[in-house]
C-alpha cells in the first residue's frame, strides 16, 4: 500500500488559530502502572495556551488515562505534571485547585440525574467558586444559549437526547470558566446524527481560543480544528505532528496501519 | 401465484396521519372485570372460589368484631353480658386504655404530657418528611427533642435547655476551628460540648434558683405502653439513619483505620441477635460501669437498638452507593467539589434515593423490634399485655382482643411509613420519564 490513505474531509478550510508561547500544561517523564501493567510509559508533553490537541490511537493505548492524569482522576506514580503553574501533588487542596481550572467532558456525559439542567450548571460555581446563585444562573444561561439549548434549562437530564446531554455537559464545564478543556471521547456514545451538534460546539469553543485536549476518533474534526495530532500506542506517544503532515505523511508503521484501518473504508 | 401485479416499491407519504383516541372497548369498569376477573374459565372459577372464601372469613369474623362488648369491668362481667354468644370483649381495651398507651406507673395527671409530645412530633417531623413545607419549620424540629424530653420526663426546664446549649457551644467551637482543618473543628467541637455537659450541673444551679420552672419528674422505669415503643422507635430511627450514613461512607473510605473500624463494627453488630444486645444493655453493661453510676435503662436500650439498626442501614446505603456509576464520582471530582460537597450534593442524594426501600424495611423492622424490650422486663405495649393485664384476675385469658389491638396499632404506623416511602420515591423520580 504505497498510496496515501484517503483524507478525512474538512467541512471548512483550516483557519490558522493563534497559539501563544505561554505554557499551559507540562508533563515530564510521566509513568503510570495499573498494578504490574505499565499503562503510560515516559510521557513528555508540553501544551501551549490556545493549542487544540487531538489524541488518537487504538483502544487500550492509554489516551484516556493520559488526559485523566492531567486533572488527577488517575494518579501517576512517576514524573511531573504542571497545570497552569500548579504542580500536581497528592495534596488535596492542590488537586481541587487544578480541577476547578480544568474542565472535563466525559464519554457518557455524567450529568447529575437528580438535578435539573440549570442546577447541573450552577452547582460547582455556587459551591466551589462561591458565586451568588443569581449570578451563577445568569452565567449558566449564557453558556446554555451558547450550546443552543437554553429552553431545556428546567428539564432533567433524563428528558434530553444524548447530543443535548453532551452539550449540557460542555456548558456545565464552561460555567466554571476553565482555562483548559479535556474531552474524553465526547462523541463515542452518540448516534451519528448527534455527533455533528456536539462537534460544532467544540469547534466554536476552539475558535474562541480555548486550550483543548481531545481524545477522539473524529478525524475530520482533528483535521479542521487541531493544530497538533498525537498518536499513542501501548502507553507511549508514538508520533505527533501537524494534522496535514500527520494524515498525509505518517512516519511510523504503527501510525500508517492505524490510519489505514480507521480511514480505509 | 396470482396475476395481480406487485405493488411498486417506491412510495411517498404525502400527509401526516391524525392522532386517534383508543377504541371504546379498551376502557370502562366492565372491561376491567372482564380482563381481570373473568378472562377465562379457569380464572372465573378462581374468582368464584376466592369470593366464597372471602365471604366465609368475613361472615365468621365480622359479627365477632362488631358485636363485641365495650363496657365491662372484667372478663366475668363481659361473659355475662354476652350470655353465651361468641363475640369480642373489647371492654378490656377501653378499661385498660391508659395502661396500654402509657404503662401502669406513669402518673395519671401527667398523661397530657406524652400526648402533647406525640402531637408535636407530627409537627416536628412534617418539614423533614415534606420538602415543600417552609424550611423555617426546621427550627422547631431542632428544638423538638429537648422539648419532648422535658414533656415526657419532666424535671427542671433548664436541663434540656442547657443540654441544647451544649450542642450550640460545640457548634460554635467547630465553626471557629473548621477553617484550620476538619479534624480540628470536629475534635474541638465535640470536646467543648463534652466539657460543657460535664459542668452542666454547676451551670444549672443559678438558673434553677433564679427561675425554677419544672414539671413533675417521671423516672425512666415508669415509662411504658405504646408510648415506650414510640419513644424507642422515633429516637432510634432518627439516630440510626445519620450513623448508618457515616458508617457506610466510612466503610468506603480510603483511610484504612476508619475503614476497618466501620467494617468490624458493622460485621460484629450484624452477627449478634438483638435480644443478646438487649440483655447486655440490661445486665452486663452494669459490670463495666464504675460502681454507683446510674445509667438510665432507656438510654442503654436506645444505644443498643441504634447500634443494631445503624449497622443494617449502613449496609443498605452501601448498596445504594455501589449502584451509582463511577462517572458520578468522577464528574463531581472533575468540577472541583471537595469530598464533603461531592457526598452531600451529588452522591448521597442519589444513593439514598436508591436505598429508600431498604431503609424503610429496616425502620419498620426496628419499630416492631422495640417490642423485644418486654423480655428484659420493660413494660412496653406487648410487655403490658403479657404482664400486668393478662396476669390480672380481671382479664386473664383475653388474648385475641389485646394482641389484635397491638397488631392494629403497629400496622397503622408501619403501613403509614410504607405508604410515605412509596410517595417519596415517586416524588424523587427524575430519570427517564
Amino acid at each position: 500500500m504505497s498510496e496515501a490513505p484517503t483524507l478525512p474531509e474538512a467541512s471548512a478550510p483550516t483557519h490558522p488559530l493563534e497559539v501563544s508561547d505561554e505554557v499551559a500544561i507540562t508533563i515530564e517523564n510521566m509513568n503510570k502502572w495499573y498494578g504490574a501493567f505499565h499503562v503510560l510509559r515516559d510521557i513528555n508533553l508540553t501544551v501551549y495556551r490556545g493549542e487544540r490537541i487531538v489524541i488518537c490511537g487504538p483502544s487500550g493505548s492509554g489516551k484516556s488515562t493520559l488526559i485523566r492524569c492531567i486533572n488527577a482522576l488517575e494518579e501517576h506514580q512517576q514524573g511531573r505534571i504542571e497545570v497552569d503553574g500548579t504542580v500536581l501533588s497528592s495534596d488535596i487542596k492542590n488537586i481541587d485547585t487544578i480541577r476547578s481550572e480544568v474542565g472535563m467532558v466525559f464519554q457518557h456525559f455524567n450529568l447529575f440525574p437528580h438535578l435539573t439542567i440549570i442546577e447541573n450548571c450552577t452547582l460547582a460555581p455556587i459551591w466551589v467558586r462561591k458565586i451568588p446563585k443569581k449570578d451563577a444562573e445568569e452565567t449558566a444561561m449564557h453558556f446554555l444559549e451558547k450550546v443552543k439549548i437554553p429552553e431545556q434549562a428546567n428539564k432533567y437530564p433524563g428528558q434530553l437526547s444524548g447530543g443535548q446531554q453532551q452539550r449540557v455537559a460542555i456548558a456545565r464545564s464552561l460555567c466554571m470558566r476553565p482555562r483548559i478543556m479535556l474531552f474524553d471521547e465526547p462523541t463515542s456514545a452518540l448516534d451519528p446524527e448527534m455527533i455533528k451538534e456536539v462537534l460544532d460546539t467544540m469547534i466554536s469553543l476552539a475558535e474562541e481560543g480555548m486550550t483543548m485536549l481531545c481524545v477522539t476518533h473524529e478525524m475530520g474534526f482533528a483535521r479542521q480544528v487541531a493544530n497538533r495530532v498525537i498518536f499513542m500506542d501501548a502507553g507511549q506517544i508514538v508520533e505527533q505532528n501537524e494534522p496535514e503532515e500527520f494524515f498525509l505523511n505518517p512516519k511510523s508503521d504503527r501510525t500508517k496501519l492505524f490510519l489505514s484501518q480507521i480511514l480505509g473504508h | 401465484m396470482s396475476d395481480t401485479p406487485r405493488a411498486p416499491i417506491a412510495y411517498v407519504r404525502t400527509e401526516q396521519l391524525p392522532q386517534l383516541p383508543p377504541p371504546e372497548s379498551d376502557t370502562g369498569p366492565v372491561r376491567w372485570l372482564k380482563t381481570n376477573l373473568f378472562s377465562s374459565i379457569f380464572n372465573t372459577i378462581l374468582t368464584l372460589v376466592a369470593g366464597y372464601l372471602l365471604y366465609k372469613i368475613l361472615a365468621g369474623s365480622l359479627p365477632w368484631i362488631l358485636g363485641g362488648v365495650w363496657n365491662a369491668s372484667n372478663l366475668a362481667e363481659c361473659r355475662e353480658i354476652l350470655s353465651g354468644r361468641s363475640a369480642a370483649c373489647w371492654a378490656v381495651i377501653s378499661e385498660r386504655w391508659n395502661q396500654l398507651l402509657f404503662g401502669f406507673t406513669y402518673p395519671e395527671e401527667a398523661y397530657w404530657r406524652p400526648a402533647l409530645a406525640f402531637l408535636l412530633l407530627l409537627v416536628a417531623a412534617a418539614p423533614v418528611l415534606f420538602s415543600k413545607l417552609p424550611r423555617a419549620l426546621l427550627v422547631f424540629t431542632a428544638i423538638y427533642p429537648f422539648l419532648a424530653y422535658f414533656l415526657i420526663w419532666g424535671g427542671s426546664i433548664w436541663t434540656p435547655i442547657l443540654a441544647g446549649a451544649g450542642f450550640l457551644v460545640g457548634y460554635l467551637v467547630y465553626s471557629r476551628l473548621i477553617s484550620q482543618s476538619f479534624a480540628a473543628g470536629m475534635g474541638g467541637g465535640i470536646l467543648a460540648a463534652l466539657v460543657f455537659w460535664a459542668l452542666q450541673g454547676y451551670v444549672q444551679m443559678p438558673f434553677d434558683a433564679a427561675l425554677p420552672i419544672a414539671l413533675e419528674a417521671v423516672p425512666s422505669r415508669d415509662m411504658g405502653g405504646f408510648m415506650l415503643n414510640m419513644i424507642l422507635g422515633t429516637v432510634c430511627v432518627s439516630l440510626s439513619l445519620p450513623i448508618g450514613i457515616l458508617l457506610a461512607l466510612g466503610r468506603q473510605s480510603k483511610m484504612p483505620i476508619i475503614k476497618w473500624i466501620c467494617v468490624i463494627f458493622i460485621e460484629f453488630i450484624r452477627g449478634v441477635p438483638l435480644i443478646t444486645l438487649l440483655f447486655v444493655a440490661n445486665v452486663v453493661l452494669a459490670y463495666f460501669l464504675p460502681p454507683g453510676t446510674t445509667f438510665d435503662l432507656i438510654l442503654r436500650v436506645v444505644i443498643m437498638i441504634t447500634m443494631f439498626a445503624s449497622a443494617y442501614i449502613a449496609e443498605v446505603i452501601r448498596g445504594g452507593l455501589a449502584a451509582l456509576p463511577r462517572g458520578q464520582y468522577e464528574a463531581a471530582d472533575s468540577l472541583g467539589l471537595d469530598y464533603p460537597q461531592a457526598m452531600r450534593l451529588i452522591i448521597l442524594p442519589q444513593a439514598l434515593k436508591i436505598s429508600i426501600p431498604g431503609i424503610v424495611n429496616v425502620a419498620v423492622g426496628l419499630f416492631k423490634d422495640t417490642t423485644l424490650v418486654s423480655v428484659i422486663s420493660m413494660f412496653d405495649l406487648v410487655g403490658m399485655i403479657r404482664g400486668p393485664i393478662l396476669a390480672s384476675t380481671d382479664w386473664n385469658g383475653v388474648y385475641w382482643e389485646l394482641f389484635g389491638f397491638a397488631a392494629l396499632l403497629f400496622f397503622v404506623v408501619c403501613y403509614g411509613i410504607s405508604q410515605y416511602s412509596q410517595w417519596l420515591e415517586r416524588q424523587l423520580q427524575t430519570d427517564h420519564r
